[in-house]
């Protein structure tokens, strides 16, 4: 029962996860991206299509990915180069976002996904790890998706803490002008960095749409991208610390299925996560420590000229 | 080439950068079209006319453009203070569920007497839902992006949990709906148009006075400007944040006591039907200003209109018309920059430098 949950919770968190760590590395160069649910809406469908029309596992993944950073492209062109409003410019991105997937999903409303693809991403039991006792079923016997979901979230944390690049890319966050003084090229890590965001939420929209659901629906994300962008903050920019805060509240979205038989109305029970967000959000902006807060020059254009 | 910052623009310009934005759009938007195989200017046509085309769709239209232009009202006077209020949607919901409480439980009042206190319901309703984010705002800093967000999803399931259980009327055999409203609840028709289109003009008028004749708005606008001129020059910016948002919020509350009382006659879940999200578009488009919010309210009511006919007329999904929205939106956010600054090329800035010097 609790390994059950424990684990479908894993599942329910890996969306959120994907999301949050290309929400995390957009932010670490000092954007903020508010189009995490548009760009997870059109990994969604980019990788519903490739995966229903091609039968691809790789195919989906890979469209999802790249539909993700193309979308993300159009956000660092108006606030990279052109300098727009980071809020409007993400805003606007959800918005186109959520019509293309609903414009290119109305033929797919309510077609399954291909067996070949739903088999590919069945549970796989790792040897050894596996055994430890109730953790190892939880972590260890889950599809190949979680663990190259693991596998990123280490790797962006090494990323981002022990190499040169990564460091960059946190002086840029936090001062451009004195990043670019060293002879970082800021615009260039910017949009580097905001299109791997992009693929990132593109992924975790995909994961929805071809492993968990995997149904295609309108609106298949349901605010999820929202709360990766409050993930972001719960974690303190930290990729280690996203990930239980991810899994946090995969577990909070699926506890009403859990709980069905106390006879609380489901409806009241979908609020649950969207309140929780409220309340940690909260309670994340009163405990202000220097080692939480956001990168100082986040949603701040860069001008170059201006120095 | 090389950018230099414009010293000054003049609005002829500026608008002229504008209106080459949103027709760079269209074309862009008629490219993604013909791909579809349909003549873009065909679809465009059957656009205009789906939306203005005769007397019944132009009612209807307006029926879209009411909701559009009070919502972009409200939510401008939260952006003013670059407070991103995106919950437009939860606010509509939830001031079109006071409302609907009241109609439902008061309906033995006399109209005059029960529209009024529905109104004043539909404000109050709205003001709270706003004022949570406002209060976690100003208390904690916390993302108002987000918290206005997660209420329009908290707003969503509470009413969709009335519709379905406590609210749901008996009478309807099963099918999960609320009850009617009495007539006593439903908004009169002027020229055969609910009178929301008399209250929407009346806001209008009440809000540009607001922020430009009263010290109210003249603080809204200091706080947008900047919070630490604003605190020097001793505005309790706390203060005006939060009596701005309780009448953003509200005046997004009073777009949901318009639609239940005087288009839909009921409360049900669709009722904010995407216009807090619509109207985040208008607000920006229209730059801030009241009195540009009623054309591009206009125009984008059209699109959504339109884009319902193109549907049935060419089996083009309806959500082309919302890409075809955050086409424009994403060439007018991007035609600031031409507004701001001016390309020059290389050489000659370095002949102006040398003259200048000489």
């Amino acid at each position: 029962m609790l390994v059950n949950f424990l684990s479908a919770a894993i599942i329910a968190g890996t969306p959120l996860l994907l999301a949050t760590l290309g929400e995390l590395i957009t932010e670490k160069a000092g954007n903020l991206n508010l189009g995490v649910e548009g760009m997870m809406l059109i990994g969604a469908i980019a990788g519903f299509a490739f995966g229903y029309q091609f039968n691809s596992p790789y195919l989906a993944i890979l469209a999802s990915a790249v539909a993700g950073s193309l979308s993300a492209l159009i956000y660092g062109f108006l606030t990279i180069t052109l300098r727009a409003n980071q809020v409007v410019s993400g805003l606007s991105l959800t918005i186109f976002g959520t019509g293309i997937s609903s414009f290119i999903g109305t033929n797919y409303v309510g077609k399954k996904m291909t067996n070949s693809v739903i088999n590919f991403f069945k549970p796989i039991e790792i040897p050894i790890f596996s055994k430890i006792p109730i953790l190892g079923k939880v972590l260890f016997h889950q599809d190949i998706y979680i663990y190259f979901s693991y596998f990123l979230a280490i790797a962006l944390g090494i990323y981002l803490y022990k190499t040169r690049k990564g460091l960059n890319l946190s002086s840029i966050g936090e001062n451009p002008s004195a990043a670019d003084a060293a002879g970082v090229n800021v615009n260039l890590y910017k949009y580097v960095h905001i299109l791997i965001g992009g693929a990132l939420c593109g992924l975790g929209g995909a994961y929805l749409s071809i492993v968990e659901v995997p149904t295609w629906q309108e609106n298949i994300t349901a605010g999820r991208g929202w709360i990766a962008i409050a993930l972001v903050i719960f974690s303190k920019w930290n990729p280690y610390k996203s990930i239980y805060g991810a899994y946090l509240f995969g577990g909070l979205s699926i506890i009403g299925f859990r709980i069905q038989y106390l006879n609380i109305s489901q409806n009241l029970l979908n609020m649950l996560p969207y309140i929780v967000t409220i309340v940690v959000l909260a309670i994340s902006s009163i405990n202000k420590s220097k080692e939480g807060s956001p990168p100082k020059s986040l949603s701040i254009p860069y001008f170059r000229e201006e120095r | 080439m090389r950018m230099i910052k414009r010293d000054s623009i003049s609005k002829k310009d500026a608008l002229k950068i504008r209106l080459l934005a949103i027709i760079s759009s269209l074309i862009i938007s008629g490219f993604f079209i013909f791909f579809l195989g349909h003549n873009p200017l065909e679809v465009y046509t059957a656009m205009i006319k789906g939306a203005f085309g005769s007397l019944y769709r132009i009612k209807d239209t307006i029926n879209i453009i009411i909701p559009l232009i009070m919502t972009s009202l409200g939510i401008m006077i939260a952006f003013k203070m670059k407070f991103w209020n995106i919950g437009g949607e939860g606010q509509i919901l939830i001031g079109a569920l006071f409302a609907s409480y009241v109609a439902l439980n008061f309906d033995f009042l006399p109209k005059i007497i029960l529209l009024p206190i529905m109104l004043l319901a539909g404000f109050v309703g709205g003001g709270l839902w706003a004022l949570i984010p406002a209060v976690l705002k100003v208390k904690f800093q916390t993302n108002e992006t987000i918290t206005t967000l997660m209420m329009n999803y908290i707003a969503l399931n509470i009413v969709t949990y009335l519709q379905y259980g406590p609210w749901r009327d008996p009478q309807s055999l099963g099918f999960p709906k609320i009850a009617n409203f009495a007539d006593n609840a439903l908004l009169p028709k002027v020229f055969g148009i609910h009178i929301g289109w008399i209250i929407t003009i009346i806001s209008v008028i009440l809000v540009t006075i607001l922020i430009n004749k009263t010290k109210v708005g003249y603080e809204i606008e200091v706080v947008g400007e900047s919070e630490d001129t604003a605190k020097y020059s001793g505005i309790r910016v706390n203060r005006v944040i939060i009596r701005g948002l309780i009448l953003s919020g509200g005046i997004c509350g009073i777009v949901g006591m318009m639609e239940v009382s005087g288009v839909n006659g009921t409360l049900t879940n669709h009722v904010s039907a995407g216009y807090g999200y619509t109207a985040i578009i208008t607000t920006w488009l229209s730059g801030l200003k009241p009195a540009f919010i009623i054309p591009v309210s206009t125009l984008f009511a059209g699109m959504i209109k339109g884009g319902g006919f193109i549907q049935t007329a060419y089996q083009i999904p309806q959500s082309a018309a919302d890409i075809i929205q955050s086409m424009i939106l994403f060439f007018v956010i991007g035609s600031e920059f031409f507004i701001q600054y001016k390309l020059v090329s290389k050489s000659n800035t370095q002949k102006g430098e040398k003259a200048n010097a000489s």
